[in-house]
């Protein structure tokens, strides 16, 4: 469709969103990721019946998690839209971007790059 | 098995907050099974503390490891050469294994990642249930196969009272009463003579009220 | 059937008579005119006056000590006894104390959940639930003794009573229950109070066909409603309680100001409706926070006065 969306989302595909499990969200923060959503099919909608409720269901324990650690549970979110609505992705894309704009860099970034360099120059 | 559930992160963050090495250790068994402290859990809150001490400027490593059991003394060996490099050992195994640890390894912390609930089963996924309290002396074979004592909430040995209402148990509609269960359970087994029978006085020494208790078995033992 | 203690109320319904006994709820603070106050309504009315036992889960003054109150009133009383709260060794302990005042009545319970009070965070004890509670009683009464086995000088001299619930589930075991009871050794049952009295009469017509409406007075529970808006509680939010739609309807057609009237109405002609069932031996009046409707209830159900029996 030749759809622009922002270039600050990095896309990971996976066969369905039920693959996505709580410690990958929680691994990207851990990386340094300022913001992380998934993206599954419709509900009701998904090819393999239940995946998209339970990725639904691991965000909102990741966002529980993140709250409880002092960072802001919205920088982890669920969307779902069918695979061919590229003008709805593209809609979510832009509101996720919009979104962790407002609430800034994720605050362990700086010390992950530290680190990173670190151990990079050890 | 024995039914734990995840301790509230903050808690856990409250007993190590000024450790600078932490060992995160799971167990693989029951706990896995009711999803509290298996080697995923064990990764999801390696990864919340992490996150939380990066966030406040703290340089604190954090390690993973998952044993067979906590609650045998071969597999608690396995961590002997590296135990003593960590300030606390979260262990997220039940309150059985978290102890065994803490004997084992008496100079290092050992922090409860779970609290220890009951003895039950797997109604479904996400929904364990207690079915025993281990009162040391079991009744079932008089009870249709359903224990008066775990599954009542007054554990009445001639039931029931009269708050059972509908089938539900007075204190909440969703806990069955026990004493329905069993009735129709007998009524099924055509055993209601066992129902008609007065249940005698528990001797409640086996039981938590006796002391802690042991079962020793000298037949194994050379 | 002989009496068997020098309870009142044993000896009145061994004499033949109806037996009357009614509630006196302990107060929730340690001043005594209360208890002498409800309880001197109650006078001359009742043969015994049953002492609640920290109804559902309240703390209040203890039956024991408000039973003392009562007897040395000159009002015999009904020591109720839950299982929920004390171990055996504070229950037999209790009974002697009761003994020790010459307190007569017993009434084994099991008693509410602690969840239901004000301290839902508690321990609940139940060592013995209230079947073996009776069991316990006329252990030491019959034998004179302990249940770990010693004597007791001078064994309590109590008529041994049991609750029964005609209207709880499940109703096809109510009957087997009510046999267990008197095996366990129940002298008197008194039941939750009675609306529908189809049901009652069901009941109690399976208790009378296993014969056990001669081994046991079985007093009929009756309580006289304040309002419309206390038979719609009672009948949706007090389990074990069958408040037929009738006796609402009848309640709620009335008005406002004459409901309490027509609550006690109910409660007389219930009574007068339950004195033609063969194996009703009594009743108990239970009216909580109304004690002073009791003495008309009585008159009018033609109770009154009391037999005096010797």
């Amino acid at each position: 469709m030749r759809l622009t969306y922002p270039s600050s989302v990095k896309i990971v595909r996976v066969p369905c969103s039920g693959k996505v499990d709580v410690q990958h969200l929680l691994r990207a923060f851990e990386k340094g990721a300022d913001g992380v959503y998934i993206v599954g099919c419709k509900e009701g909608e998904c090819h393999y019946k239940y995946g998209n409720f339970r990725a639904r269901k691991r965000v909102e324990q990741v966002q529980k998690i993140l709250s409880d650690v002092g960072l802001e549970g919205e920088r982890v979110q669920m969307y779902n839209l069918s695979s061919s609505d590229g003008p709805l992705f593209v809609k979510y894309a832009a509101e996720m971007d919009e979104r962790i704009r407002k609430l800034g860099p994720n605050p362990i970034k700086a010390r992950v790059k530290a680190k990173t360099r670190n151990q990079q120059a050890a | 098995m024995i039914v734990a559930n995840k301790k509230p992160v903050g808690e856990i963050i409250e007993y190590v907050k000024d450790c600078n090495k932490i060992l995160v250790l799971g167990c693989n068994e029951c706990v896995t099974v009711c999803e509290a402290g298996g080697k995923k859990e064990v990764g999801v809150l390696a990864s919340a503390l992490r996150i939380y001490f990066a966030n406040q400027g703290k340089d604190v490593a954090i390690a993973e490891r998952t044993l067979e059991r906590q609650c045998d003394h071969e597999y608690l060996e396995e961590i002997r050469d590296i135990a003593d490099q960590y300030d606390a050992v979260v262990s997220l195994a039940c309150g059985v294994g978290i102890q065994f640890t803490a004997e084992k390894y008496h100079s290092i912390p050992v922090y409860p990642g779970v609290n220890t609930c009951f003895m039950g089963a797997t109604e479904q996924r996400g929904l364990w249930v207690e079915r025993c309290q281990a009162c040391g002396t079991c009744v079932l074979a008089y009870t249709g196969g359903i224990c008066p004592i775990s599954r009542c909430a007054k554990r009445i040995l001639n039931g029931p009272c009269g708050g059972s209402s509908k089938g539900s148990c007075e204190i909440n509609k969703e806990i069955p009463c026990a004493w329905q269960l069993i009735i129709d359970r007998l009524k099924a087994l055509d055993r209601l003579d066992l129902y008609e029978k007065l249940f005698q006085i528990k001797d409640w020494s086996t039981d938590r009220a006796g002391g802690p208790r042991k079962v020793k078995r000298e037949d194994v033992q050379i | 059937m002989s009496a068997k203690t020098p309870s009142t109320l044993e000896k009145v319904m061994a004499a033949g008579h109806l037996g009357v006994t009614s509630e006196c709820g302990p107060p929730r603070g340690s001043d005594p005119e209360t208890i002498k106050h409800k309880a001197e309504l109650l006078r001359g009315y009742v043969d015994a006056v049953n002492v609640t036992d920290n109804q559902t889960s309240v703390v209040r003054t203890s039956s024991l000590a408000t039973c003392i109150h009562l007897k040395l009133m000159g009002i015999e009383p009904v020591l109720q006894m839950v299982t929920r709260d004390r171990n055996r060794i504070a229950l037999q302990s209790d009974i002697l104390g009761a003994a020790s005042f010459d307190v007569n009545n017993v009434l084994c319970l099991s008693g509410d959940h602690q969840s239901f009070g004000d301290n839902p965070q508690g321990q609940n004890v139940h060592d013995l639930d209230s079947m073996q509670l009776v069991w316990t009683v006329r252990k030491m009464r019959d034998e004179g003794k302990f249940l770990g086995g010693d004597e007791i000088k001078r064994p309590p001299k109590m008529f041994v009573g049991a609750a029964a619930n005609p209207f709880a589930d499940p109703f096809e075991i109510r009957v087997m229950r009510l046999a267990k009871k008197i095996e366990a050794g129940a002298e008197f049952i008194q039941t939750q109070c009675i609306y529908n009295l189809d049901k009652f009469e069901e009941w109690i017509r399976q208790a009378r066909d296993r014969g056990l409406t001669e081994k046991t007075y079985i007093m009929a529970g009756v309580t006289p409603l304040k309002s419309a808006g206390m038979a719609k509680y009672m009948k949706n939010r007090v389990p074990g309680m069958d408040v037929p739609d009738e006796v609402v309807k009848r309640m709620a057609d009335t008005p406002k100001d004459k409901q309490a009237e027509e609550g006690v109405n109910i409660c007389v002609e219930t009574i007068q409706r339950l004195k033609e069932i063969d194996g009703v031996k009594g009743f108990h009046i239970m009216a909580i926070e109304w004690e002073e409707k009791v003495p008309e209830i009585v008159k009018r159900a033609g109770l009154y006065p009391r037999p005096q029996i010797d």
